[in-house]
């Protein structure tokens, strides 16, 4: 059907209208809440304004039209109901006090476009303070920067709707009674409180892309979500290192989405994926990203490193083709950054891959008495195929078995089994 | 969701004639906005038909014919890949484009994994057999 935008005379009606401001909402809102927040000094009131300005327009549309520029209009709206309220406070503050709160001069209205994204900064900022838990900034990113609703938000993470739409509200509040600033933290603070937000993007990013909850292994729709965000926090901070980095180990990641589950919805792991189904577009994006996070001179960070190592499986052809010695490099470089068992048992499969399994043995040997990994079963099957690759079949069987039986998926589990079962065979034993 | 833009061929685009600066200035904040809004995955103007070439299929046989091509409205005379939440999302964004003259421009949703459902498996099955071979 037709609809004309930009004319009075051509009313937009219906679920054509909903749709319309649905999706402005998502499109306008973030910046809104931005720009209001730094005029209440409160991201909770400002939503609330955000939204009355949304509830006038959806009294006034239907019948003058959606106007042509709509942002602009909401925030005209919104401005002038912050006004009113600011207005009222000072008359009810001089009637009760008897005393007047000092100058209120009409703050200055004519932002600039570096203003608002000074703004979108302050409120990713303000949305993953340390003041609130890391599920609330979860939930407060994905509602004020990334325009979505609570029920979009619920049905991500599959929890109720309630639940988000109490964290979002309990978390406003903890912001307001602390009256955390609305700013960009300078100094030592900023780095730390950087991280937080790129710790919240990568949470989404991983929520979608390793889904820890539910039957689906993926949920693109959160993995664009934190692209998004991703994309928007390094047009923000174009010369922060890390951030592009995020930004580029998340694009690379992505590329290989449609790669990673295979026909009965079971995961495929990194090296046996059909590298003709990873996504160029986004590889492209992500080498970019990763080239700009180096021209930047100093040394890359954890995410950076990440990056990089996501580069060297990009660019290889084949699995086979896997420069695995400037992979165990990259993991050597990460383990000083982040000395976590984790990042070193993937340091051992790097250097198993480029110097033999033995070289990759000493790395995982020593792991073995680490009590974070005592659950973890990727430890065991990590040592099963290395000895299976140095012949030790009977050590491999009974690594593998260790390794199913702590595994928590069933997928993982018929996989290993699998594997031990080979190394049964290997021994001359009959398969059953 | 991802979405293509094209923006339709004009007799001015398929003339080869360059956009004047201002509408380059417009559209190069526009194209801002979108990355500043992390959607925009890519964009890029075609040169004239006139500079292309055609391949048909027919049976087993390939024809090549030279450019230009005269059904200028079917044309494309450029693209934006974009990422969306909905296509009411996309539509919104873009009537904000800065044309104004009777461009034409079409949104046109990317299939995605998940639209495939079922469909694909056979095809993923074998691609993955096949591969599965290869390493054996």
């Amino acid at each position: 059907m037709l609809l004309a935008r930009g004319h009075a005379d051509a009313p937009v009606t219906g679920d054509d209208l909903d749709g319309a401001i649905a999706a402005i909402w998502r499109i306008e809102s973030p910046r809104l809440i931005a720009t209001l927040s730094r005029l209440s000094r409160d991201v909770a009131r400002a939503e609330d304004l955000a939204q009355d300005a949304f509830v006038a327009a959806l009294s006034q549309w239907p019948d003058e039209g959606i106007p042509h520029n709509p942002g602009a209009w909401l925030m005209t709206t919104a401005k002038r109901r912050a006004i009113d309220q600011i207005r009222r406070n000072e008359t009810l503050n001089r009637l009760i006090l008897g005393s007047s709160v000092g100058d209120l001069s009409e703050p200055d209205f004519a932002e600039s476009y570096e203003e608002i994204d000074d703004d979108m900064l302050r409120l990713m900022f303000v949305a993953c303070h340390p003041i609130v838990s890391k599920e609330a900034h979860v939930a407060l990113t994905l509602k004020l920067v990334g325009g979505l609703t609570s029920a979009e938000i619920a049905r991500a993470f599959l929890v109720p709707e309630g639940t988000i739409a109490q964290r979002i509200v309990r978390a406003k509040r903890t912001l307001s009674d602390a009256g955390v600033p609305f700013d960009v933290p300078s100094g030592s603070d900023r780095l730390q409180r950087l991280a937080s937000i790129l710790e919240t993007i990568y949470l989404i990013f991983n929520e979608g892309y390793a889904a820890t909850a539910g039957d689906d292994v993926l949920r693109p729709e959160l993995v664009e979500d934190a692209l998004r965000l991703g994309r928007m926090l390094a047009a923000l901070m174009p010369q922060e290192r890390e951030v592009l980095g995020l930004v580029a180990l998340m694009e690379i990641q992505a590329s290989r989405m449609r790669a990673r589950v295979g026909p009965a919805g079971e995961p495929i792991l990194l090296l046996d994926q059909d590298r003709s189904r990873w996504n160029r577009l986004l590889i492209g994006r992500g080498l970019n990203a990763l080239a700009r996070a180096q021209e930047l001179g100093a040394a890359l960070g954890p995410y950076g490193l990440q990056a990089a190592i996501a580069a060297c499986h990009a660019r290889a052809g084949t699995a086979e083709q896997t420069d695995w010695s400037r992979i165990a490099a990259l993991y050597d470089a990460l383990a000083q950054l982040t000395p976590t068992p984790v990042v070193e048992l993937n340091r051992a499969v790097a250097v198993g891959m480029a110097f033999g399994p033995r070289a990759g043995l000493e790395i995982v040997d020593p792991l073995m008495r680490e009590p974070s990994l005592q659950k973890y079963h990727l430890l065991p099957a990590v040592r099963a195929d290395l000895l299976f690759k140095l012949g030790l079949f009977e050590e491999a069987k009974v690594e593998f078995e260790r390794a199913a039986s702590m595994a928590r998926n069933s997928r993982d589990q018929t996989l290993l089994l699998a594997r031990a079962q080979r190394c049964h065979s290997e021994l001359g034993g009959e398969a059953p | 969701m991802r979405f293509v833009v094209l923006v339709k061929a004009s007799k001015e685009s398929e003339g080869g004639i360059l956009p004047s600066a201002e509408l380059l200035n417009e559209m190069g904040k526009f194209n801002e906005q979108l990355v500043k809004d992390g959607v925009m995955l890519a964009g890029e103007g075609l040169k004239p038909s006139s500079e292309g070439k055609r391949l048909r299929f027919d049976g087993g046989r390939t024809t090549i014919i030279d450019g230009p091509f005269a059904e200028t409205k079917e044309l494309v005379a450029g693209f934006w890949i974009v990422q969306g939440k909905s296509k009411e999302e996309v539509v919104e964004r873009f009537t904000h484009a800065p044309f104004a003259n009777g461009e034409t421009i079409e949104i046109r949703p990317i299939y995605e994994l998940e639209d495939f459902g079922d469909n694909v498996t056979p095809e993923i099955a074998q691609r993955q057999q096949r591969l599965e071979e290869q390493m054996k």
